[in-house]
């Protein structure tokens, strides 16, 4: 996803002027090309993440269309209160783009670890939030992020589906079981774990990259009583605004996705999509437990 | 010093330079009998003689691309900017009669979004110069090379790490069209030794440091940058009560 990214904001830098990449040493190897083409335009703060966002909502208030890019935690975590002032309060916005999701590099420790990221960023206004689940597509979705005018959050990982899912960030029903199933709605990476688990159950699975604004129309259109949220970030990030969708209707949510729980252990992204219950047998178990007495 | 004095010290101060409406009293409409902060009355000489003789801004102009942009960082020194901006006509003086109240646009900390003219939202301290930095980036990359970017801090707004972010940077790559003014009434709890100049000088920025209550000397170092290297001023004023 990192490639496409590269390679997608290179050709956006070429294509408009009112383009510029704001980076913080990270991937700034692989924007050497780009920054040479476009000084002005590509700026390496270093390693100084506060200012990389303040700087961003400079830009933006002289009229320009800034990306700021970095490591996941530094982007959200460390900056975060230059999110809600240099840009909200500004009434500034701008397109980031992180990497390193939940666990994409879990041997690097808690440090390097962001499963908080997309609920940070869901309490600021407004907000954007494109969850790809194949580098195929970054492409399209980072095109719509910059040529709008509001800010997005781009959040890439190592993690992805075997094929790409287009759209516009509706949700997508990828096996329909028919009127009144339970629903899972599955985000970004998390697609393919899903359907493999339920292959079998009468479970309806529909798929987003786009968690904000979530499709509550589309949401609306299929659940029934039962909504099953799978998302590759902390555990309920999404759960109220599906309450708020349907608050109008009796229904059961069940919310899975990457515990609070510091796990202090190390090993691949793999080993951490297990112990968190989001490989296919976790998923499995989870979902079993919550509609069997409903299936039954 | 004692509050006569401050009074009094302002008064002259704040006297108006042109025809335009003396800042003093509208000063006063700001305050309303309340006490104010040393801080207000750090930064008027300041502000004055940046709007006054500095500043290319104009009321009826507060959009135009190639305008200066003043960055007021330590956004609780706000009594005396919006008199200031009020003399200048950028919006009517009685907004000042009301200020904080529920219906009232001028809050304690300034936001760009309710007043005309104001550039930047600030109250949190150690965001505006690296706004102000972005600002500067931003108008060079379009090819702006007329108006220049001014950003007021404190000295003891130094003190959050922020700044130096953006000092290191904006000195290290010779962001010429910056320019940052330190007001230096000696409030850094832990003070800046050999003074707050010297913080911004060690990474390749040019420097003066004046008396912040000397207009012409203020207006000399304020237009003193030498068009390769970003630019700060250190107007230096009576240390604040403790």
């Amino acid at each position: 996803m990192r490639d496409t990214f590269v390679d997608t904001t290179t050709a956006l830098l070429a294509d408009d002027p009112r383009t510029a990449l704001v980076l913080a040493d990270i991937s700034a190897a692989l924007f050497a090309p780009a920054a040479a083409r476009h000084p002005d335009r590509v700026l390496n703060v270093g390693i100084r993440e506060q200012l990389m966002v303040g700087v961003a909502g400079g830009l933006a208030l002289t009229g320009l269309r800034p990306i700021v890019h970095t490591y996941a935690p530094f982007l959200v975590e460390r900056a975060y209160e230059q999110l809600k002032l240099d840009l909200d309060h500004q009434d500034a916005s701008a397109v980031l783009v992180s990497v390193g999701a939940s666990y994409d590099r879990p041997e690097a420790g808690r440090t390097h670890l962001s499963p908080a990221d997309v609920s940070l960023i869901d309490t600021l206004h407004g907000w954007t939030v494109h969850v790809p689940g194949h580098p195929g597509e970054v492409a399209p979705l980072l095109r719509t992020a910059v040529a709008a005018e509001t800010s997005a959050y781009l959040r890439l990982s190592v993690l992805s589906n075997d094929r790409p899912l287009g759209g516009d960030g509706a949700l997508q029903v990828v096996r329909d079981a028919g009127p009144g199933a339970p629903l899972v709605v599955a985000v970004g990476p998390t697609l393919d774990a899903s359907t493999a688990a339920l292959a079998d159950l009468p479970v309806t699975v529909a798929y987003t990259n786009r968690p904000r604004p979530f499709d509550t129309a589309g949401l609306r259109d299929r659940a029934g009583t039962d909504v099953i949220l799978v998302e590759p970030y902390l555990a309920g990030t999404s759960s109220r605004v599906v309450s708020a969708a349907l608050a109008d209707r009796p229904h059961r949510l069940l919310a899975l996705g990457v515990g609070r729980e510091e796990l202090r252990r190390y090993g691949s992204a793999d080993d951490h999509t297990r112990w968190h219950g989001l490989d296919a047998s976790g998923l499995r178990r989870s979902v079993l437990d919550f509609v069997s007495p409903v299936l039954h | 010093m004692t509050a006569i004095t401050t009074t009094a010290t302002i008064v002259e101060a704040a006297a108006p330079l042109d025809g335009r409406q003396p800042v003093a009293p509208l000063l006063e409409r700001v305050r309303a009998s309340r006490e104010f902060g040393t801080n207000v009355y750090s930064t008027i000489d300041v502000l004055q003689v940046l709007y006054q003789r500095v500043l290319r801004v104009h009321p009826e102009a507060v959009d135009d691309p190639d305008r200066d942009r003043f960055l007021l960082s330590k956004g609780h020194a706000v009594a005396g900017y919006y008199a200031v901006l009020a003399a200048a006509e950028f919006f009517p003086a009685d907004w000042l009669d009301d200020q904080g109240g529920p219906a009232s646009r001028l809050g304690d900390h300034p936001d760009r979004m309710l007043v005309p003219g104001v550039e930047i939202g600030s109250g949190s301290l150690g965001h505006g110069l690296g706004l102000g930095v972005g600002s500067a980036l931003g108008l060079r990359a379009q090819g702006r090379l007329e108006p220049r970017v001014y950003v007021l801090l404190g000295d003891a707004e130094l003190d959050e790490g922020s700044n130096h972010e953006a000092i290191t940077y904006a000195g290290t790559t010779g962001l010429a069209n910056l320019t940052a003014i330190v007001i230096d009434n000696a409030s850094a709890t832990h003070g800046w030794p050999g003074g707050p100049a010297a913080r911004f000088v060690v990474d390749g920025w040019t420097a003066a440091t004046v008396d912040g209550r000397d207009h012409d000397a203020l207006h000399t170092a304020l237009t003193g940058h030498d068009g390769n290297r970003p630019h700060v001023v250190v107007a230096v004023v009576e240390p604040k009560e403790a």
